[in-house]
């Protein structure tokens, strides 16, 4: 199994224990990632809102030189990266006047036939929960995960032909096959913020506070996450939320892939534990899941 | 609220250009409010999105460029996937924000939003990648909030989570292409994206403000 892989911005700077577990996660399944060689930023979402043209520009770029490494799918962990690299395909497809446009932008003929997957996509259904079963080798029992979808992971529907659209599955699902025990709770898509961490701090402090809250109220010990931005959000701003609405959160945010990887017996260290702002080993050592020291 | 319109106002283009512009029937609004109710941003916004709807409809464009609606929706697509009438509302918000830069509206509040945009898109064209020191630094210094997060930045370091230096990709020949190549075809001016008139408003209502709280 290989995969074009798209690390994004995010992945190389603040989220790079997702970039490492990805790859050890990846490397212990027998999945190859190879990096898109020179791949830019897909603009985010500050490219949306200013130039439209630039936005579909910029992933597409990344799609042809994704193109040129083979017939392989893109595999991106990013959510914001996944949704632009899929709506920029979807526009390729189905829009004639803007497809002109952005071919003209970016030099060459391309009509969205690089398909694109999320990493939990990819984990799920393609490699499938029967396979990932059989490889794991610690059953995190005990462990009770709030999992955190966000926004773009399944919005728009349409565009991202991901999972359920007010309530997904996957990371549940997920969660459930290497023997952590996801709670229900009615936040999984509630939005944490995301762009506004610099530039409108508190509504993401009220918007991120209120999903850790929902998370405790709801028994979960650690939330589970699958982008960049939301763990980022609820870890590294934890302290600040704590001291604005006086709380005592002390709720580590993983991603899917450092628990994937701590069930399939790969090392803590590998995985960037350590790198959270929120300490998570000392729930790992009660849960017996990382040796005590 | 309460509104004169003139004849003018609703005699305007302004719903037919958007309509024609971003393909979407704001028409069809029949302001159920389901936009707003699930809106995890409305509590900060002046006018709450099904509002802002019923104001394109009626054509009321400068009401609608300069409010601080337009700038705080945070691009989380629940409105899109809820609405009834299958209006892209997400979208129609992107669109108003790029008319306002096309028509340079700043608005009155809510300057960081945009100057964070400019910010962030001249970092991918410097370099390519997203420099987040080079962001960061820059964001407090034009924004007049020099020493945000400050208290964040050691423990990142420590982490590793952040790079002193950027990092270039080899063909920013080509990037710098498409960016000059978009803002052609989008009839956009480029030097807009990072516009002094901007940042000097910004600064010089972040120092009154200072002053005003010395008082």
């Amino acid at each position: 199994m290989k995969y074009a892989y798209f690390p994004g911005c995010s992945l190389h700077s603040t989220a790079k224990e997702y970039d490492i577990s990805a790859r050890a996660v990846a490397g212990a399944l027998g999945i190859e990632l190879l990096e898109i060689p020179d791949w830019v930023c897909c603009g985010a979402t500050p490219a949306h809102l200013t130039l439209h043209l630039l936005s579909l520009a910029l992933p597409v770029k990344n799609l042809l030189a994704a193109k040129k490494l083979g017939n392989y799918e893109v595999a991106t962990c990013c959510a914001a990266c996944f949704s632009r690299l899929k709506i920029a395909n979807k526009f390729m497809e189905d829009d004639l006047e803007h497809r002109g446009n952005v071919e003209e932008i970016v030099g060459a003929k391309y009509s969205g036939e690089v398909k694109v997957r999320h990493f939990l996509d990819i984990l799920v259904n393609v490699f499938g929960l029967k396979n990932i079963n059989q490889r794991v080798t610690k059953k995190l029992s005990g462990l009770k995960v709030a999992c955190y979808y966000g926004c773009l992971l399944t919005r728009p529907p349409e565009v991202t032909q991901l999972d359920d659209l007010e309530d997904p599955h996957l990371m549940d699902d997920l969660m459930k096959i290497i023997g952590a025990e996801p709670v229900q709770w009615p936040y999984k898509t509630e939005c944490c913020g995301a762009s506004f961490s610099l530039t409108k701090t508190d509504i993401v402090l009220k918007l991120s506070g209120d999903i850790l809250q929902m998370a405790q109220d709801e028994g979960a010990q650690a939330i589970v996450v699958a982008c960049p931005l939301c763990q980022s959000n609820l870890d590294l701003r934890q302290g600040m939320i704590n001291k604005q609405y006086k709380k005592k959160f002390n709720i580590p945010v993983f991603y899917f892939t450092q628990l994937l990887g701590l069930a399939l017996g790969i090392e803590g260290t590998k995985l960037g534990l350590e790198k959270h702002l929120v300490n998570p080993l000392p729930l790992l050592r009660e849960k017996g899941i990382i040796a005590k020291r | 609220m309460k509104f004169f319109i003139s004849q003018d106002i609703i005699k305007s283009s302004f719903l037919e250009t958007l309509q024609k512009d971003c393909g979407e029937k704001v028409s069809h609004c029949y302001q159920c409010g389901k936009c707003s109710a699930g809106c995890p941003i409305a509590f900060q916004m002046d006018y709450l999105p099904n509002q802002i709807m019923r104001l394109v409809q009626l054509g009321m464009e400068e009401q609608v460029l300069t409010s601080k609606t337009i700038w705080l929706c945070a691009s989380c697509l629940t409105c899109t996937c809820r609405c009834p009438r299958e209006i892209d509302i997400a979208e129609i918000m992107d669109y108003l924000r790029r008319r306002a830069y096309q028509k340079q509206l700043i608005p009155l509040e809510e300057t960081e939003i945009p100057l964070f945009n400019k910010i962030f898109l001249k970092n991918i064209e410097l370099f390519g990648r997203l420099y987040e020191m080079g962001l960061i630094g820059m964001f407090n210094i034009l924004s007049g909030n020099f020493f945000k997060d400050m208290a964040l930045a050691p423990k990142m370091f420590l982490k590793q989570k952040i790079g002193i230096f950027p990092h270039r990709i080899n063909n920013l020949k080509e990037l710098r292409l498409i960016f000059k190549k978009s803002g052609k075809l989008a009839k956009a001016k480029r030097n807009r994206l990072l516009h002094p008139k901007l940042i000097i408003l910004n600064l010089f209502r972040k120092v009154i403000g200072k002053i005003e709280g010395l008082k």
